[in-house]
């Protein structure tokens, strides 16, 4: 029952701190039992002993696979039959990555251990006691309410978006392809840039990339332009004063946009069928000659294009509408007074509106259309067939052009490429309108 | 001469507009047509089918051979899309609350994440989900659908409901809590009642996005009685193209008549919710 000097007690209390986190730092719980809150300290303790005692091994093994992505080779004696399984490369690269995301929730929780231990001495030094277990508990579910919140998709998002992203990009950096490097008959090796390098110098497929990118472009391009300004018409036509039921004519129009995409565009893949399908019947019936929509590369881009007006010019169409509502009417009165035409009208307040309001969603919708699978693989599939490409037909974007080589030829490692490639495209793009709009905002449109 | 061009302008007007809504009109007459048609053709000669019947919307719908099994397709689809709203819109109205709301360590970088995962072409995991869901066991099923779709869907959701949920004023919120009100009840009783149009949005979209996807559904569902809508119908139609239309075309209007009319129904919000996505930061 000595009191402690002042002088002394007050040393002592300032290291409290300091030397809880460095005790959770050594060892889990340190901290919290330094801090005498035990039930807390014992069950962080209890998590790092599981871990080391149970996981240790598991996670070791999986670091290694993850660096030499196995070394034996699958084995087989003259019959053909299996005599060694060998190590399957890419489930040891999966678990590889599994553990890395496994070791940084840990090393999170960590952190926040030794957080908890240098926040509870600070509380200290200032003279208030360390909670218990129950204020604790309490605590966490007022602090911490926020990560209570986050935590599931947290989860969700690392395993089921992350964790495949990562996997994605890491395979661009191997031989993971067929027909010779397929596990689990063979293994999958690192190559670094060699995958790049083939892509960009072998003939064979940087004929094929610069030519399914320059299409891509183009269709990107047309496909954004083309239904802009459709929309942009017909906004223009339905909001005309004399026009009647404006209500019945946008919802007519918007149909296209309401109905499931994968219907419409497997029923327009009928019409345009070349032998059957009905709008050549009708062209013969009016003595025209059948054209082939879809087995020439030039009409079948054409058609492209001109569908995805049907599928696209609703959406802008009921954006402009909306922004051209809600124009002031004042602002065409007094233009209107000042003596103004009704082009001018539309040129000086109706145009640079619909323009500054839809501005960046029309750069967010060439991003779109940049990877828009939907309409080129259910209605051509990429087709006609291109003799020169490598796994490309005609009609094919990247997008299209990856799933091909991933999903139907096993160029496994050449599909991520070409994806990292996009990636790094429309991160580009979209980051620049990103900044490009919060610039945009702050300007003052009508001086 | 003004006169003349405003007398000559309306009526052109409305020719352009009727000619747009017969084009507009055309591939759903012909697939309704198709589908009433009699026999299997596709190309049907006169304007009104000669002898309309729904002998086919019956085939179809009775039909659970190897091939088809559209009644199975249309219930997994439907579990898939309200499992998927579910899950989806409590995943992300969550964390967008935590983003909103809330400041602590972490919240700078996990938006950040978030805008970057958007940019990746979706599919670029494809393979990597394939042999996750091969080793959870969960490959052919429609609960591993179901993770895959709720899980792609937070980035981009989350950062749409976050933008729309800082926009809201806090007054409310302050009062509350002055109040003693807890965090959840503040979410229940004062943000969600302001939210209803971006809540009602993430749920239709997420209740439609199952029922269009073809290109996860096709890597997960793998035995004919799991199949969505999706890929059953492009299977009905690929291959066979001219024999099977008249069964297409049943299947693709009971497939677009509730989606339709959801779309139509909620046609404010979907319009509300694509802006504000564009506009959000």
């Amino acid at each position: 029952m000595n009191p402690v000097p002042p002088a002394a007690a007050h040393r002592t209390e300032k290291r409290h701190s300091v030397t809880g986190a460095i005790l959770s730092l050594i060892f889990m719980g340190l901290g919290q039992i330094y801090h005498r809150q035990f039930i807390k300290g014992l069950l962080y303790a209890l998590v790092e002993l599981y871990v080391l005692i149970f996981w240790s091994n598991a996670f070791g093994r999986a670091l290694w696979g993850l660096y030499t992505l196995g070394t034996k080779e699958q084995i087989r004696n003259s019959r053909g039959r299996i005599t060694q399984q060998g190590d399957h490369s890419i489930f040891l690269m999966i678990e590889g990555l599994i553990v890395v995301l496994l070791i940084f929730i840990f090393a999170l929780f960590y952190i926040y251990n030794i957080r908890d231990a240098y926040k509870t001495g600070k509380q200290r030094e200032r003279g208030k006691p360390a909670l218990n277990f129950a204020e604790s508990l309490k605590f966490l579910w007022d602090k911490g309410y926020a990560y209570i919140l986050i935590a599931p998709s947290f989860l969700f998002t690392l395993f089921i978006t992350v964790l495949p992203l990562l996997f994605g990009v890491l395979i661009a950096f191997t031989d993971y392809s067929g027909p010779n490097h397929l596990p689990p008959k063979h293994l999958v090796d690192w190559t670094g840039l060699q995958t790049f390098a083939d892509l960009l110098s072998l003939k064979s497929w940087s004929h094929t990339f610069i030519g399914v990118f320059a299409w891509t472009v183009v269709w990107a391009l047309l496909s954004t332009v083309t239904t802009y300004f459709a929309g942009l018409f017909y906004a223009l036509l339905i909001g005309h004063k004399k026009v009647k039921f404006k209500r019945f004519w946008r919802t007519l129009f918007i149909i296209p946009w309401a109905m499931p995409q994968f219907v419409s565009i497997l029923i327009f893949r009928n019409l345009f069928n070349g032998e059957f399908g009905p709008i050549n019947n009708y062209l013969q019936a009016l003595g025209l000659h059948p054209v082939q929509w879809l087995s020439s590369p030039n009409w079948a881009r054409f058609t492209l294009v001109f569908i995805n007006i049907w599928f696209g010019f609703p959406y802008w169409m009921a954006l402009m509408s909306g922004v051209m509502t809600n124009i002031d009417k004042e602002m065409y009165e007094a233009a209107e007074v000042d003596g103004a035409s009704p082009w001018h009208r539309f040129y000086k307040i109706t145009l640079p509106l619909v323009l500054f309001a839809t501005g960046p969603l029309l750069i967010m919708s060439f991003a779109g259309n940049f990877n828009n699978f939907n309409v080129i693989y259910l209605f051509t599939q990429g087709g006609p067939v291109q003799a020169d490409y490598s796994y490309a037909g005609s009609t094919d974007i990247l997008i299209t052009w990856i799933y091909n080589l991933i999903l139907n030829n096993n160029m496994f490692n050449m599909g991520a490429a070409v994806s990292i490639i996009i990636f790094v495209l429309i991160a580009g793009f979209s980051i620049w309108n990103f900044r490009r709009t919060r610039a945009f905002k702050e300007e003052d449109m009508i001086g | 001469m003004k006169r003349l061009k405003r007398a000559f302008g309306v009526p052109f007007i409305y020719l352009i507009l009727i000619v747009t809504a017969v084009l507009v009109l055309y591939p759903v007459y012909f697939v309704l047509a198709g589908s009433l048609n009699q026999g299997s053709t596709l190309y049907s000669s006169t304007l009104i089918p000669d002898h309309p019947t729904f002998k086919h919307y019956v085939d179809l719908i009775n039909r659970h051979d190897g091939d088809t099994n559209f009644a199975q397709w249309y219930k997994n689809t439907l579990f898939v899309a309200v499992m998927n709203m579910i899950l989806s819109t409590v995943l992300v109205v969550t964390t967008a609350y935590a983003f909103s709301r809330f400041r602590f360590p972490g919240r700078r970088q996990g938006l950040m994440t978030m805008l970057v995962l958007q940019m990746f072409p979706g599919f670029m995991g494809m393979i990597a989900i394939y042999i996750l869901l091969l080793q959870l066991g969960l490959l052919d099923n429609l609960w591993g659908l179901i993770l895959v779709y709720a899980g792609g869907g937070i980035p981009f959701g989350a950062w749409l409901v976050k933008g729309y949920f800082d926009g809201l004023p806090r007054s409310l919120e302050e009062a509350a809590k002055i109040d003693g009100a807890s965090n959840t009840k503040i979410f229940l009783k004062v943000v969600a009642p302001l939210s209803v149009p971006i809540l009602t949005f993430i749920a239709v979209s997420n209740f439609i996005g199952p029922w269009m996807d073809f290109i996860f559904a096709r890597l997960v569902l793998r035995s004919n009685d799991k199949w969505t809508l999706a890929i059953g119908l492009f299977n009905l139609i690929t291959g066979r193209e001219n024999t099977n239309f008249t069964e297409f075309a049943a299947g693709a209007i009971l497939v677009s008549i509730p989606i339709t009319l959801l779309f139509l129904l909620f046609q404010r919000y979907i319009i509300e919710g694509v802006t504000s996505g564009a506009n959000k930061g």
